[in-house]
């Protein structure tokens, strides 16, 4: 599954597009350009979620992620009249980002490591490639939703029906 | 060549740190969301890298519950937004001090 020359080449493009857009995202001025790089890292993700095979989350991921969610922030960006940041001054409290970007990359170095340090501790399951391709991933997280995962499936709607009150309540004018 | 799980790991790992990084230096509050929106499909690529490579469904419907709360965190959150700048004509995360006094 994981050889080839192929499947090396896509993963290197989709990383580096991952990364490049990533990079993007934190060092764009305008919201906007922002939104569209985001949306970009997005679908490079829904690359490496059908290289890992799973075209069920890949698709899921260009509709929620990309989709719906980048519609809605990119639609607010526009309702507030996106204001350009740091135009005025151009240096913003140089010590407070300098001591943001020590700690980041702190946490880069432990995240590394701890994945580096370990190789994927966890059961085996029974899913293999073979078998999903054979019954259809769709199928079988279909089947694991309504059964082992019932309970908080249903939460999860409570939590969508939760926002969507949340989100009515908090932009409506007041009386 | 393979392309062993922890080539997947330390790219959500860099994606998250460089989402972080946003979190920390930049001041336009939707510009935050989008960084946090963004570490949390990091996270999602963890998971679904522990899924493919333990032959596991769970980190998959760990992954489908996380999209659905990020779903509903960007309603709220973007009305939370609308809500500030309706009151304060900015969304600039160092001039909204509503719980400072």
């Amino acid at each position: 599954m994981t050889g080839g020359l192929a499947y090396w080449l896509a993963f290197v493009v989709a990383a580096i597009l991952a990364l490049f857009a990533a990079i993007m995202v934190i060092t764009r001025r305008n919201p906007i350009h922002a939104a569209v790089f985001l949306i970009v890292n997005f679908l490079a993700v829904a690359i490496l979620y059908l290289l890992l095979s799973f075209q069920f989350i890949a698709i899921i991921q260009v509709l929620v992620y990309a989709g719906a969610i980048m519609m809605l922030v990119v639609f607010v960006i526009m309702l507030l009249s996106a204001e350009d940041e740091g135009k005025k001054k151009k240096i913003v409290i140089p010590t407070a980002t300098a001591i943001g970007l020590l700690l980041v990359v702190i946490l880069l170095v432990q995240l590394v490591a701890a994945v580096a340090v370990n190789s994927l501790p966890g059961v085996e399951g029974e899913y293999s490639v073979e078998r999903l391709a054979d019954m259809g991933d769709v199928k079988a997280i279909a089947e694991l939703l309504f059964t082992k995962y019932l309970f908080p499936f249903e939460v999860a709607s409570i939590i969508l029906l939760v926002g969507i009150i949340g989100a009515v309540i908090l932009s409506k004018k007041e009386r | 060549m393979d392309v062993t799980p922890l080539y997947f790991l330390i790219l959500s790992a860099f994606i998250f740190a460089i989402g972080a990084a946003g979190v920390v230096m930049r001041r336009n509050s939707i510009v935050i969301f989008m960084c946090i929106e963004m570490m949390l499909s990091a996270v999602n690529l963890t998971f679904v890298t522990a899924a493919r490579f333990l032959n596991s469904l769970d980190g998959v419907l760990v992954v489908f519950f996380v999209m659905t709360v990020a779903a509903a965190e960007a309603a709220v959150g973007l009305a939370i937004f609308v809500l500030v700048f309706r009151g304060r004509k900015t969304i600039m995360a160092d001039k909204i001090n509503l719980l400072k006094w």
